[in-house]
């Protein structure tokens, strides 16, 4: 069906239709509405979930661990603060190995306060074990939380899906919806790993461990994350096979024979290829290259597709204060450095707090990389 | 009334071997309300702190029920999730059993760290029974104070020193802060008290909403008392009207015990450690007077709410 829905209308209609058994969520700008429509859903009898509306983001998250571990297919939406009030319990539910699916409107951290987007709240979660999604529309942002849910089913690990906090939650897009048979169809029945109430077989979950086990532990969590990105590709393609749209985790635009490009996540793509289309009626050689899954981070297809370029523009969303080069630049730089031939690599920081990026903005940035000339490490885009 | 005997024909769900202190109070409260709580299935969920690191240290585990732990400040938050995920399964028919549910924390965890999570559990009436093992500081990090803590005891962040004699705030009043949620069922106990416990336990896990029991667990390490003194101080905590025995029900008090001979609350302290200081000295004798008035006011009170709400 074709229709126009805002990201979190897009968001709230794909967990009616996904269905899940408990959602435990809280209000944050600009994540409320999908918490908001949801709870419509529930109380129209359209969905089957217990939803738990719970006093702050922290007993969301461990709200939402409680239900997993009782083999649930769980999910919430948050931003901002409210991912940052969480912090602490999602590295738990990763640890916990529970496939719990969570929409982020991406914002900024505060202080000062800011409820615009950027991507400042999920980077700061980088290493809590949850694979991370980037979306570029709001249809990649409905189709990937289909995709997740299933994921993360099938690899133990929980999923953020990030849409740009009102650039994408607030905009209204044509998208193609699915019916709810074919959601329920491609996402399937979860197969838990555990079952906390099957009390006739009893587990202790959560143990604590001391210096003779822990270190397995999180070696087998890391394993989990090393062997995602199959797990990804899979359902992706099942995805785009049934349904006729797919996303690769990794997408070159207009790269043939590129010399300069930008490396991009979320809606800033959508700019970037603007930019690209019209420098390339100049006649410039630019292409972008879109990630779109940040954890697990896909360093082979990073650097099998950026080290066939002269020159790379990382964009970044948010600034690791004084970390050299954006939280995107140096896992780039890192990936890159055993390569023989590597690119040049520049560090740009843009967006902060919802910041305009326009095509005007790549355009000059891709000058700049086309020109292989920069002074500064970190290039701060329309700051004043 | 309960016996002794049928308590006993009950399962063991709390194993021996556990890593607990000599003498340990809340090593003995888990016992006896896992006892207590046969014939009814539980899943359990507890809090960071001594009683999960004694009874789960992987590969071992004391529980022969299902538990989980996830953090500090969330042994009521997480089990409003299983709460919920039990909820969904019964409305589905993918559960038939009638199963309850029991979180378990520390002081620490539920006069501080918890607070928010268990009141929004209460508010949101999860069925589930919230007990508070209630040793009077953050004893699992090395005896730091907490909002439980009695005026005067001498801990590691309120140590007894040349200016200041232990902590200077009484405890705070945790079963009135549970009961303005309007809780079904809210009842405080000890160990020794082991009928009045089991009690307890039965008619909270049987109330239809939330509840809460607030049990107080003697801690040798802690309050530096013998280990063979663990339950002659639970005694005396009653005996001296330190810590009453009574309950809340259906909006009505009710208080379990009036000792014979209400003791004087030195009785209490004397065996001690964290109290030593206040003895011998007349800035000791001012705090030792300050909690008497306080535990005779307390328990005034409680009758007061007993004569009020039984009309």
């Amino acid at each position: 069906m074709i229709v126009a829905k805002t990201g979190n209308e897009a968001i709230a209609y794909a967990m009616k239709q996904i269905n899940p058994d408990v959602v435990a969520a809280y209000p944050i700008t600009p994540s409320t509405e999908i918490v908001q429509i949801f709870s419509n859903y529930v109380s129209d009898g359209e969905v089957d979930s217990e939803f738990v509306a719970v006093e702050s983001e922290h007993s969301a998250m461990t709200a939402c661990i409680g239900a997993a571990a009782c083999g649930c297919r769980v999910m919430t939406a948050t931003a901002s603060q409210g991912l940052a009030l969480m912090h602490e319990m999602l590295f738990i539910a990763a640890g916990l190995r529970l496939p719990i699916v969570m929409a982020v409107a991406s914002r900024s951290l505060s202080s000062p306060l800011n409820i615009h987007g950027d991507h400042s709240d999920s980077i700061a979660s980088r290493d809590s074990g949850w694979m991370q999604f980037f979306c570029e529309t709001v249809q990649e942002g409905y189709d990937t939380l289909i995709q997740a849910v299933k994921i993360a089913g099938k690899a133990y690990l929980p999923a953020i899906v990030a849409i740009d906090g009102f650039i994408l939650s607030h905009c209204q897009e044509r998208i193609e919806t699915l019916n709810d048979q074919e959601v329920r169809d491609f996402i399937g029945k979860l197969q838990p790993n555990y079952n906390l109430l099957d009390w006739r077989n009893p587990i202790l979950v959560g143990p604590a461990t001391l210096q003779d086990y822990y270190f397995e532990f999180k070696r087998s969590e890391i394993e989990g994350m090393n062997r995602a990105l199959p797990v990804i590709q899979e359902v992706q393609e099942e995805f785009g096979k049934r349904f006729g749209r797919s996303y690769p985790v990794l997408e070159e635009y207009r790269c043939e024979d590129a010399v300069a490009v930008l490396l991009v996540m979320g809606s800033a793509c959508g700019t970037c290829r603007v930019a690209v289309d019209r420098l390339r009626e100049q006649g410039k050689k630019v292409g972008m290259v879109k990630l779109r899954v940040f954890r697990p981070l896909v360093h082979t297809l990073l650097k099998k597709s950026l080290a066939k370029f002269k020159a790379v523009g990382v964009l970044d969303r948010v600034d690791a204060v004084n970390s050299y080069g954006g939280p995107l630049f140096t896992e780039v730089g890192s990936v890159l450095y055993d390569l023989a031939e590597r690119p040049r690599l520049f560090s740009y920081v843009y967006g902060l707090g919802g910041r305009e990026f326009a095509p005007e903005d790549a355009m000059a940035v891709y000058e700049q990389v086309l020109a292989g000339k920069k002074d500064e490490l970190v290039t701060y885009i329309g700051v004043r | 009334m309960m016996k002794l005997q049928d308590l006993a024909k009950n399962q063991e769900l709390f194993s021996s071997g556990h890593r607990a202190c000599a003498g340990c109070g809340e090593a003995l409260a888990v016992r006896q309300i896992l006892l207590a709580a046969q014939p009814r299935t539980v899943v359990t969920t507890m809090a960071t702190g001594c009683l999960e690191i004694f009874s789960s240290i992987y590969p071992h585990s004391a529980w022969q029920v299902p538990m989980i732990h996830t953090a500090f400040e969330t042994a009521a938050s997480t089990a409003a999730g299983v709460e919920a995920a039990y909820r969904f399964g019964k409305k589905m028919g993918r559960i038939t059993d009638d199963i309850r549910i029991i979180a378990f924390a520390g002081d620490g965890g539920t006069y501080d760290i918890g607070l928010q999570a268990l009141s929004g559990a209460l508010e949101r009436r999860h069925r589930f029974l919230y007990v508070c093992t209630n040793n009077e500081a953050y004893m699992n990090t090395g005896i730091q104070r907490s909002s439980a803590t009695p005026l005067g005891a001498d801990t590691t962040t309120s140590p007894a020193g040349k200016v200041l004699p232990g902590k200077v705030q009484h405890r705070k009043n945790i079963m009135e802060i549970v009961i303005a949620h309007d809780v079904t069922y809210a009842g405080q106990t000890t160990v020794f008290f082991w009928r009045d416990l089991a009690t307890k336990v039965q008619k909270a896990l049987d109330a239809p909403g939330p509840s809460f029991l607030n049990v107080l667990v003697p801690c040798p390490l802690g309050w530096r008392h013998l280990p063979a003194e663990t339950l002659k101080l639970s005694k005396l905590a009653v005996d001296t009207c330190y810590w009453p025995l009574y309950e809340f029900e259906n909006g009505k008090y009710k208080v379990n015990y009036e000792p014979q001979k209400k003791l004087p609350i030195e009785e209490f302290l004397k065996p001690q450690g964290r109290f030593r200081h206040l003895f011998g000295t007349e800035e000791g004798a001012k705090v030792i007077s300050e909690l008497q008035r306080f535990v005779d006011e307390q328990w005034d009170l409680l009758h007061k709410k007993q004569a009020l709400t039984n009309g």
